[in-house]
């Protein structure tokens, strides 16, 4: 059964647990590890992908956002149990073939990015957002980064920069006043 | 093609220097870093508030032999870390004086087995009584620290207070209370260390003061120079919290990387961090002011104290820059502040953005409109009436020398809130409504650097060096921890020298590698560090003209050519500068007199805020910031710092309340420590009106810590100005609000039917 795994680039060796099989950021992984430890644990240190982060361990900042079958989960929050078979995407499978993700583009140009830790979870939401809704309005850009949290930025050059990406610059000023060009400066 | 004529670099928004690797989820941050043989530490804790330690047990059940145990008689130099006063021990030695004081550490290389073990070390107290209040220490029954409990004070005097109150129109006092608050940056503390006996100790860590960690490691370990050395790794976030504290984990993780031989990585989870780090001073406020028939402040008598828990700290630093923000932009011709910091057993309060100052702008804006509802006049008009101008002294008698526009401020934050119009009309329609609306309004200003002659002292050392390769590097010991100080150091090195901004870099914030340039705080980093790094370009740029046939005006290709040539003749190519005063700064700290800060950024915030009768929720719904701070060195950078005070200040005043329980916060968790979400910001309107202050880096003047000093004032301005109800305490929480609420009926009905 093994054997398998073997011919993955990612797996860990220990055979002590039994394996789990998911994929992230599109290739297969196998993992021996406690079933019970967290999705976030496996992903940084079994896979050594850190670019996921750990802010609370009770999924209330959102840091560890990653997409399970496309849908936004906190990683601190799921057993990795619960990954069997999953498709997972992580904030290091964002970017496209050596470019930037418009997200990651805009993020970069619209100022919403700053101490970085709760970036890539911020990015997976915004991503599941455009996922489903390409245009959002300023309530629902506003409702699906809810659940994370950022200490830096007061969210304004967030939504800026997720309006930016989504090409939605155009969208009626009057339903869109958060995002207004305030600073004269610029 | 760039040339020194066409490039533009400050002033522009270019990208975040570091910002591709934290969008691509690699930038390494501590617990994203491992070494070799690593193993991981844990601390295990005080869990009572004062008392002496009668017995450290070990359970049998777990195995000790496969871990590291540190106590305090295992530090080689000083049981001490190394600040500004010398009390706080850096492992508690036979006593405790608050909660969560670090007692024993441990070391293994299974994260697990540690969280095991570490519910196995048993500690035996003889409970002392200990003190929780402001008003508890100064009674001095208990007596906590030294003497008297007094961790500081200060006396500030001009004119002659006492002579004004019998001639007075009008006298009106007030207290006003401020609450703890915790950063909340969203990267817990964390430190990697590593020990050998030939190389000493090296230290990883997410931290803002390299150089503070490098001399509290010097003294624990008793170590030179050159066997100290502290990197900073990406920071995520810091607010302060990683100013002070880091020197504690280093050490912590130091020690237990002498002793097991293995590097040791210790990084807090978030319970932990909450539970056991420092957290904002909370205050007590009193003004006692005296008016003339016209509304002219005549005396401010002030009395400051905070809660400094149980060691010093940064609190008298704190007090310092409180005392200097309590009389607000205002002329008044006497002034007396009376500021006293008082140790209790609760966790050391340290550094949070603003530094003292929101606590005593708080006090002193909202005393404002209390003054003017006395008065029955407008609180514009009446802070108006009031400003400082160019020309005038203030309460330390420092000359305002420099341009001042606050009237132009109040002018811009009026017309772009539009003020009087919104507040007749919210004033309509809150008689019928169960939403109560109101527009509250701070003036305020925040000191640039360290206070006084605080700069001198620090005597920064910062500059640049052209690399073989052909890359410009930023030497300076300021860190980056999203405020933007990578990109705005290299923005200024790369204006100044007439290169591209991909030539230029950041060095390494590494002791091993950059100067002691100060620590990052104080809004001092663009400022001071700032016009160092722009002096020490320029001074290179002289030394190539003289040396290296550097023509007058050159491309980047002509100053690279150069460097060359001055490389081949004299090696290496760097240019450092020391801090250089403006002229004419005296300061005289006996008497609290003198030029207390460098330079003052100004602002005026209106917030809206709708305060719901039936939930009593308060919801702030807009929000203006209009601030003059000098030069924007990069607009979305400044944007993005001003907002985000402004959130931290929301939360600060709605949402932030720290829940203790006999010293210990009960509420050390996300779940219950509630800071504002994306649902929570209102829109933030920011505007600069920039004037240039030409002894700042390109002209700008400090800007991180201003936004946090307006926005509770406002906010509760506005509450007043919506239901009629005045509140003197934050963090203000529904519960507060239907307190007073309940209490205090508006004098106006709503209207039946």
């Amino acid at each position: 059964m093994n054997t398998e795994g073997n011919t993955n680039r990612r797996a860990t060796p220990s055979a002590r647990w039994p394996a789990i099989r998911f994929t992230v950021n599109g290739e297969s992984c196998v993992v021996n590890v406690p079933p019970m430890k967290r999705l976030l644990d496996v992903l940084r240190e079994d896979l050594h992908l850190t670019g996921t982060k750990e802010g609370c361990g009770e999924g209330e900042c959102g840091s560890c956002s990653v997409r399970m079958n496309g849908e936004l989960v906190n990683s601190c929050l799921v057993p990795v149990l619960q990954a069997e078979g999953a498709e997972i995407q992580t904030v290091e499978g964002l970017a496209l073939e050596r470019e930037l993700h418009p997200l990651q583009e805009a993020f970069l140009h619209h100022g919403g990015a700053q101490c970085g830790i709760c970036t890539p979870g911020m990015l997976m939401a915004a991503a599941q957002l455009l996922g489903h809704t390409p245009h959002p309005s300023t309530a629902e850009i506003r409702e699906a980064l809810a659940g994370n949290l950022c200490r830096c930025t007061g969210f304004i050059h967030i939504f800026e920069s997720v309006v930016a990406a989504a090409g939605a610059q155009n969208v009626e000023p009057s339903k869109e006043s958060v995002l207004e060009q305030t600073h004269h400066a610029r | 093609m760039s040339t020194h004529a066409t490039t533009r670099i400050v002033g522009a928004p270019v990208p975040r220097k570091e910002g591709v690797d934290k969008l691509l989820g690699r930038a390494s941050y501590v617990d994203d870093m491992e070494r070799k043989g690593m193993w991981h530490g844990a601390t295990v804790r005080s869990s009572i508030p004062r008392g002496l330690i009668r017995s450290i047990a070990f359970d049998r059940r777990i195995d000790w032999s496969e871990f590291t145990i540190v106590t305090a008689a295992d530090i080689p130099g000083e049981n001490c870390i190394q600040l500004i006063v010398a009390d706080q021990p850096c492992l508690a030695d036979g006593k405790v004086n608050h909660c969560e004081e670090p007692i024993v550490l441990l070391a293994h290389p299974d994260k697990h087995k540690l969280r095991q073990a570490f519910g196995a070390v048993e500690i035996e107290y003889e409970p002392l009584q200990p003190i929780f209040t402001m008003e508890e220490s100064e009674r001095q029954n208990v007596v906590v620290w030294g003497a008297d409990n007094l961790l500081k004070s200060f006396l500030l005097e001009k004119g002659d207070v006492d002579s004004v109150w019998g001639r007075a129109a009008h006298i009106i006092e007030g207290e006003y209370r401020t609450g703890a608050q915790e950063h909340l940056y969203i990267e817990n503390q964390g430190m990697i260390a590593e020990y050998s006996a030939e190389s000493g100790v090296t230290v990883w860590g997410s931290l803002q003061c390299p150089y503070y960690v490098f001399n509290a490691l010097r003294s624990v370990f008793d170590l030179p120079e050159d066997k100290v050395r502290v990197i900073q790794t990406e920071t995520g976030g810091a607010f302060g919290g990683k100013e002070d504290y880091p020197s504690t984990l280093a050490c912590h993780a130091a020690l237990l990387a002498m002793k097991s031989g293995h590097p040791v990585k210790m990084v807090y989870d978030r319970m932990e961090d909450l539970a056991a780090t420092t957290k904002r001073h909370p205050s007590r406020v009193r003004h006692r002011t005296a008016l003339d028939r016209d509304g002219k402040l005549l005396a401010m008598e002030i009395d400051l104290a905070t809660d400094g828990g149980a060691y010093s700290t940064l609190s008298s630093v704190v007090l310092s820059r409180a005392t200097l923000h309590s009389t607000g932009p205002y002329l008044c011709p006497n002034v007396r502040v009376r500021s006293r910091s008082w140790a209790t057993n609760n966790v050391p309060y340290g550094a949070f953005r603003g530094f003292g100052a929101p606590q005593a702008i708080f006090a002193m804006e909202r005393h404002m409109d209390e003054i003017a509802a006395v008065l029955g006049i407008d609180p514009v008009e009446l802070r108006r009436n009031n400003f400082l101008h160019e020309g005038d002294t203030n309460a330390t008698e420092q000359l305002m020398r420099e341009p001042m526009i606050l009237d132009q401020l109040l002018d811009r934050a009026l017309k772009e809130s539009h003020y009087y119009a919104k507040r007749a009309q919210f004033a309509r329609e809150n008689r019928t409504s169960p939403v109560k609306r109101g527009l509250g309004l701070a003036a305020f200003y925040h000191g640039s650097g360290f206070t006084g002659s605080g700069e001198v002292y620090l005597n920064s050392l910062a500059g640049i060096d052209v690399t073989p390769d052909g890359k410009v590097r930023v030497l300076a010991s300021n860190t980056e921890f999203g405020q933007g100080t990578n990109t705005v150091l290299t923005q200024i090195a790369t204006e100044a020298l007439g290169v591209d901004y991909s030539d230029v870099t950041m060095a390494s914030p590494d002791t091993g590698v950059v100067p002691n340039s100060g620590p990052t705080v104080a809004s001092r980093t663009s400022m001071v560090v700032g016009r160092i790094i722009e002096r020490a370009s320029l001074q290179l740029l002289a030394l190539l003209r003289e040396h290296a046939g550097l023509g007058a005006s050159h491309t980047r290709e002509d100053f690279f050519a150069a460097c060359e040539r001055y490389r081949a003749a004299h090696g290496e190519v760097a240019s450092m500068c020391r801090y250089e005063p403006p002229p004419g700064i005296v300061w005289d700290d006996e008497r609290y007199h003198g030029e207390a800060y460098g330079a003052y950024a100004w602002a005026i915030y209106v917030a809206q805020v709708a305060v719901d009768t039936v939930t009593y929720s308060a919801e702030v719904e807009d929000f203006w910031a209009v601030q003059e701070a000098g030069r924007v060195i990069h607009p979305v950078l400044a944007a993005g710092q001003i907002e985000g005070g402004i959130a931290q200040g929301i939360g600060f005043a709605l949402y932030e309340k720290v829940v203790w329980q006999d010293g210990r916060m009960a509420n050390n968790q996300m779940t219950n420590y509630i800071m504002p979400t994306a649902e929570d910001v209102p829109p933030i309107h920011v505007y600069f009106e920039q004037i240039p202050f030409r002894h700042g880096g390109f002209g700008a003047k400090g800007i991180g810590e201003l936004p946090h000093d307006g926005p509770a004032p406002a906010i509760l301005n506005a509450i007043r100005d919506g239901t009629g109800v005045s509140f003197r305490a934050i963090p203000l929480l529904p519960e507060d609000l239907y307190a007073g609420l309940a209490r205090n009926q508006p004098v106006e009905e709503p209207a039946v039917r």
